[in-house]
């Protein structure tokens, strides 16, 4: 035995493009396989080892089943993060939520529709206490390096409250409004290198909201570049649908 | 001996078979030496994906429908952008199907060297993962790095990212690559050659199962190329379709045991994929792929399904040579700054149709006035589903002598061999033996 930390991986509803990333990144980092040991990662090992201190949770809590294995690795690790959108926001998942339950399995499965079970897509902090997440659909690799260092050194990960503009102002970009496209950077968490906008295609907000966020104004920007109601919908809800329905409650208390 | 074994009851229950993109679970119940029961079920949760991508502006499809799977991002992106555009009259410039194609290629490599080396290759040297592998075979695992790694950074250079394309849109791209990266990444290529002859010489020792079931095959084919993109669908056993009649080749129905539907056209089950493609499209391999094959002594038309895996290996080789004169043709020629195509109407309706790594992949969207008002997804793994029972349902019964632990070993080498991706499919494995 070894005092290494032990990590495990766990994914729920979700593409595992995150764990993928995770794969890549140590593609470049193979110091860190010297620092930790892997007890579960089942996308890539058979091996399997139910004590670890550090659990990494990606994807989307979808059914009561997954709340009872929540609670359960909850349990073990002294510290829980959310790894990507849908475990942090609910992401994609959560695109769903918005349309009537039964209408969205009668959509997918007919007839048998209530054959399977789901629910409504929740992030994993909805379920059970997190102690940081990695942001990002997917994973952006290096902070997700960056992250399980400051772990190993007892902090959590820094994932930066300012919003994609600053990021992209600092890459001297041309804004995307003035070339006639519609972006969420004004709203959303920067720490992506405002990847998306630099490669001319408008933030999709995959990192979740920044604190405080003006989204009745960036509602306004986005009509004003035509943008039906229904697409400035359609375009904050990608990853953002539950942030938004519960910025709404809170506007409709105030 | 193998009779009292034979009368004993066997109950196998591989819970979420591991090594595998997604949740299933391989149930098997053995009375009297009579099979029971011996099913592959997808326990993966239901994603939905069709009912999200009704409301969503067109130009956001592609980004929403990559997240289907992490694995074959590319590939969904791709075939929902040719849906879109087929919907809307769009006929994207020569520039851009080359690019598409080289980051076909490159997530088609990412894919097969991730299944050949960390998924299938611990079965056969006898090791639960790749990780004891790096202390034993720390040169197997760095080429297999190494090669991923360039794969990764095609995906990037095309796309903008590995996973989840963002710079492919409607019409082209919104951000091109230029001269130097595509110089540096063609040299890259070329010295991947040696990594590939390696790759071929670890597997030319390993001995595979022998098992045969023929079935159908069905894959995507053109004349001109080893299609992996468009083209129209071709059937070994006899037949042509185009892809917007993908629905007659299909025919998805719900099965009880598994959130993923299965399909069937000539017969109960047919198979698509790598196995698939190399038996249909042979002929239009590269030199060095078809020289790959030979080397490792697969023969078109194969019936062995663990083969998948070799027929991999030789996609491999195939789609590192396509890469190379894609890069050549793209430097010769010089990368055009265009535009993507513009969009002129905002309502119809299409199909589009690309290899994913684990075969055919069909989206279908209905859009009215630029948002879409009907999807539909038919995925690889889901049309294998049934396919893989049928073998299952072959081998348990052959192998009715073995101990449970072989038998469940061989049950999960097969489903691996199909590479199945069950977060895709589910719109997949656990072992439960029950003898």
């Amino acid at each position: 035995m070894n005092n290494k930390p032990r990590i495990a991986f766990f994914d729920f509803t979700g593409c595992e493009g995150c764990q993928l990333t995770v794969i890549d990144s140590l593609e470049n980092h193979p110091e860190l396989l010297e620092a930790v040991d892997i007890v579960q990662f089942r996308e890539a090992m058979s091996e399997k080892d139910d004590d670890f201190s550090i659990a990494f949770i990606e994807g989307s809590c979808t059914r009561s089943s997954d709340e009872k294995r929540l609670e359960k690795i909850r349990e073990q690790a002294a510290l829980v993060i959310a790894l990507g959108a849908c475990a942090h926001l609910g992401g994609v998942n959560a695109v769903r939520n918005i349309q009537p339950l039964e209408s969205v399995r009668r959509c997918v499965y007919g007839e048998k529709a209530e054959v399977y079970e789901t629910s409504i897509a929740k992030p994993i902090g909805d379920v059970i206490s997190i102690d940081g997440f990695i942001p990002g659909c997917p994973i952006d690799p290096e902070e997700f390096i960056r992250g399980v260092k400051r772990l190993l050194q007892g902090n959590r990960p820094l994932i930066p409250d300012y919003p994609v503009c600053i990021e992209c102002k600092l890459r001297e970009n041309a804004c995307l409004f003035q070339r006639g496209k519609v972006c969420l950077g004004p709203i959303t968490r920067a720490g992506c290198g405002a990847l998306c906008p630099s490669l001319g295609v408008g933030c999709e907000g995959c990192r979740g909201l920044i604190p405080n966020p003006n989204i009745t104004w960036l509602k306004e920007v986005m009509a004003e570049h035509g943008q039906s109601s229904e697409r400035i919908s359609a375009k904050m809800g990608l990853f953002m649908t539950n942030q938004i329905l519960e910025s709404e409650v809170i506007d409709v208390e105030s | 001996m193998s009779k009292a074994k034979v009368k004993k009851p066997v109950k196998i229950d591989v819970h979420h078979v591991t090594r595998v993109e997604g949740h299933g679970n391989i149930v098997v119940d053995i009375q009297d030496g009579k099979m029971q029961r011996c099913d592959l079920q997808i326990v993966e949760a239901p994603r939905f994906f069709e009912a999200m991508l009704r409301g969503q502006p067109y130009e956001q499809a592609s980004h929403l429908s990559s997240r289907i799977c992490g694995i074959c991002a590319v590939t969904h992106a791709t075939t929902s952008l040719r849906a879109t555009e087929n919907a809307l009259g769009i006929v994207p410039s020569r520039q851009t199907a080359l690019l598409r194609k080289l980051n076909l290629n490159g997530e088609m490599l990412d894919s097969h060297i991730l299944h050949v080396y960390m998924l299938v290759a611990p079965d056969f040297l006898g090791v639960g993962s790749v990780i004891p592998l790096a202390k034993t075979s720390p040169e197997v695992v760095l080429r297999a790095l190494r090669m991923k790694k360039l794969a990764g950074d095609i995906c990037s250079l095309v796309g903008g990212r590995h996973t989840h394309p963002v710079s492919t849109v409607v019409g082209g791209f919104t951000s091109l690559p230029d001269a130097a990266s595509i110089g540096d990444l063609h040299g890259r290529l070329l010295a991947m050659r040696e990594d590939l002859d390696a790759t071929i010489n670890l597997f030319q020792g390993l001995s595979l199962p022998n098992f045969e079931r023929d079935t159908e095959f069905l894959a995507l084919s053109t004349d001109d190329e080893y299609c992996f993109m468009d083209g129209a669908i071709a059937s070994s056993d006899g037949g042509t379709w185009p892809i917007d009649q993908y629905l007659t080749v299909t025919n998805e129905h719900m099965v009880d045991h598994s959130t993923a539907k299965h399909a069937q056209n000539f017969r109960q089950a047919y198979m698509v994929g790598a196995l698939a493609r190399f038996n249909i499209n042979y002929e239009k391999l590269h030199d060095r792929a078809r020289q790959a094959a030979s080397a490792l002594g697969l023969q078109s038309k194969c019936i062995n399904p663990y083969w998948n895996s070799i027929a991999q290996i030789v996609e491999m080789v195939h789609c590192t040579e396509d890469a190379i004169l894609i890069t050549e043709r793209l430097l010769d020629e010089g990368i055009l700054p265009e535009d993507p195509v513009p969009v002129q109407k905002l309502s119809g309706e299409g199909v589009g149709a690309c290899e994913a790594p684990r075969g055919t992949l069909y989206h279908h969207y209905l859009i009215e006035n630029g948002v879409l008002r009907r999807a539909n997804c038919v995925i690889p793994t889901a049309q294998n589903l049934a396919n893989i029972e049928a073998d299952m349902r072959e081998l348990v019964p052959m192998s009715m002598e073995r101990e449970p632990e072989e038998i469940t070993l061989a049950l999960e080498m097969l489903v691996r061999a199909y590479d199945p991706c069950i977060s895709c499919s589910t719109h997949m494995v656990e072992v439960n033996f029950v003898k």
